[in-house]
């Protein structure tokens, strides 16, 4: 037992949790702050005879990505946000495409080569909508090293269950803080690889979805023929015109993730129980707005932290139902202004929102945050 | 094997007739693929046929193999992927000028470079086809396309050159009309545990003959019969060889491949432990 517990780095025990979840392919570029992903994962795969490939761009990191796991083998990569920028158009065929993989994002000040050292979460929006089109997103976000090893565990988990890219968001925080990780907490949670067909090879529908909507996935080689295209295909996989085949196509891709929100959505509560006045934050700025709410509670004010983990798709349900319970929400994080458009969306009709951001690379500390609460408060 | 038992075998019929143009040389060239795969006796549920984006790029999903049709200039980069996880696989990138040597261009230097095993073969018709004419890398200097209506200033790419150069261990040419030659290079580069560039050169009577009247089908096809002439020959007869494009093998040097040495490092993991 003792020896599972370790002082880990966060892109470290990111990489741990990709193990622990049964990453067998890494494909990726150097970019700050995610190299240590890379460098990792490099020293780590071969060893348990996995396979590490260093890519001549961020393109070419996305596209083998996807290229492993059509080859069978959970599959990985991770990047900082010009790499995130450029990975989009290939995220959007692993999405049509439906193929199981990781993108780590550690968040770094933008735009463009930005603050390449310095934290942000510029790219909340970007993880939803970087990709041109339509299409199912799920993207995680935790917020200690612990988490990081558990989440990314997680994200395998729904990437393979879900048959989709699942993005894991960290920033430059979280991802180079060192803490203590309990490596056995993977004992508890249970480890999920694609369904793959069992049936007749000939006749292989590799896109005709059970009930689940979610179709059997056959690794190439394995003598289920198939076609694989980033066109809107039909069951068959091959490329189609009809409006018909394009809204059933569309309307599963988006379905399969709709109706599994239950699993899929994760936060944290923290004091909300009695509470009136709500902080909403994710990733390093949790952790401060957490110090905040402990604080105002100090003062008699009856604070509460609402933490989503799961960033994408949006915990709504759970949003409306704390903005019916408490008076304001303030919505902190490292940009001008992305996820609270959503709260204000599905939470301006219950109580009143307000916003505390910084972009200025510096991380948003628990004194601020209370300050500017106070002066909410008023 | 007769060219309708082949098509049986091989292809996916009921996706037939293909969407090429009438005269479009690529069909040649998808039949060459396909007739080294059946000369070497390859298993076909170990042959994984990635594309790109273009004319070429439509021919994966005519075969009856694991075809992977990605986005556009990624062939490589996905069969890199595919390959890496999976060395047991026979990979083939099918790609076109546009796709491996402009969008593509990084990726086929790179993994030219690793002398990954991959057989890449490009299908040139010094045009881009599917988007109605534009000039592309391979289109000569002076030649018209719809985005050169002044005439290419550009200076073309050799593709062989530029495959030798990064580091391909096998490199050849040949045209649609010599529909021998070109089978006998792809099984070559099929057979080269390495990277392997092909080049076939096309005809696009459709847009880049129209725009610089070159004639109709046949006529295109005639000059990819008199314009190319075989590397041997020239070396022995250099005066046969003038205003000649070269074809043939020009360079067969094994080394040794990229999966293979990423595999002594995990045996050698091995060992350690």
């Amino acid at each position: 037992m003792s020896n599972k517990i370790k002082l880990l780095q966060g892109n470290e025990a990111c990489v741990e949790g990709a193990l622990a979840a049964g990453m067998e392919f890494y494909a990726g570029y150097p970019i700050t702050p995610s190299t240590e992903i890379a460098e990792i994962s490099a020293q780590k795969l071969p060893a348990i005879g996995g396979h590490f490939i260093q890519m001549e761009d961020e393109i070419a990191g996305m596209a083998a990505t996807l290229g492993g796991s059509l080859a069978g083998k959970k599959s990985m990569t991770a990047t900082s946000g010009p790499g995130f920028s450029l990975k989009q158009e290939n995220l959007g065929y692993g999405c049509i495409a439906e193929i199981p993989c990781v993108i780590v994002n550690v968040q770094r000040g933008g735009p463009s080569t930005g603050l390449p050292t310095s934290p942000s979460q510029g790219d909340i929006m970007q993880a939803k909508w970087g990709t041109h089109g339509d299409h199912p997103v799920i993207a995680l976000y935790p917020n200690s090293v612990q988490e990081i090893f558990d989440i990314t565990i997680e994200c395998f988990n729904m990437a393979e269950k879900y048959r989709t890219p699942v993005i894991l968001l960290l920033d430059e925080i979280i991802a180079h803080m060192r803490e203590k990780v309990d490596l056995s907490s993977v004992d508890r949670i249970k480890i999920i690889s694609r369904k793959r067909p069992t049936g007749p090879k000939e006749g292989y529908l590799p896109y005709k979805a059970d009930e689940d909507l979610i179709p059997d996935m056959a690794d190439f080689g394995t003598g289920y023929r198939q076609h694989v295209t980033g066109l809107t295909h039909d069951v068959t996989g091959f490329p189609s015109n009809s409006p018909k085949v394009a809204l059933d196509m569309m309307t599963r891709l988006m379905k399969k993730i709709e109706i599994n929100k239950e699993d899929i959505i994760k936060y944290e509560e923290y004091r909300l129980e009695d509470a009136d006045f709500a902080i909403v934050a994710f990733g390093a700025t949790s952790r401060a707005a957490k110090d905040t709410v402990n604080r105002l509670r100090e003062d008699g004010v009856k604070a509460g932290l609402f933490r989503p983990i799961t960033i994408w798709p949006l915990a709504e349900d759970a949003l409306i139902g704390l903005s019916k319970k408490v008076n304001t929400i303030i919505v902190a994080e490292m940009n001008m202004g992305q996820y609270v458009y959503e709260v204000e969306r599905v939470a301006c009709k219950n109580c009143k929102v307000e916003f505390y951001g910084r972009i200025d690379g510096q991380p948003i500390n628990p004194d601020e945050i209370y300050d500017f609460a106070r002066e909410v408060l008023k | 094997m007769n060219t309708s038992a082949l098509v049986k075998e091989y292809f996916r019929e009921e996706k037939l007739p293909h969407i090429w143009c009438p005269g479009c040389g690529h069909g040649i060239v998808m039949h060459a693929v396909v007739r080294a795969i059946d000369n070497l006796k390859l298993d076909p549920e170990k042959i994984c046929i990635v594309s790109g984006i273009g004319c070429s790029s439509r021919a994966s999903g005519y075969m009856n193999f694991n075809t992977l049709h990605t986005t556009h200039g990624r062939a490589l980069a996905f069969a890199t992927g595919v390959k890496m996880a999976n060395p047991s696989l026979e990979v083939l990138v099918l790609t076109g000028d546009g796709d491996c040597s402009a969008i593509g261009g990084n990726h086929l230097i790179h993994a030219a470079r690793r002398n990954i095993d991959i057989t890449t073969i490009a299908f040139n018709n010094n045009i881009y086809g599917m988007t109605g004419g534009q000039y592309s890398p391979t289109t000569p200097t002076d030649s018209y396309g719809t985005t050169a209506p002044y005439g290419n200033i550009d200076k073309p790419f050799d593709l062989c050159n530029l495959a030798k150069a990064a580091g391909a261990t096998y490199v050849g040419r040949s045209t649609a009309y010599y529909a021998k030659q070109l089978t006998t290079l792809v099984e070559n580069g099929i057979k080269n545990k390495g990277f392997s560039f092909i080049e076939a050169v096309s005809s696009c009577p459709t847009y880049y003959g129209r725009k610089n009247k070159k004639g109709d089908a046949v006529e295109m096809m005639k000059s990819l019969k008199d314009d190319y002439i075989d590397i041997k020959i020239a070396e022995k007869k250099p005066e046969l060889a003038e205003s000649k494009i070269l074809m043939g093998e020009f360079y067969n040097k094994p080394e040794e491949e990229y999966t293979e040495k990423y595999q002594k490092i995990i045996d050698l993991l091995k060992k350690e432990q």
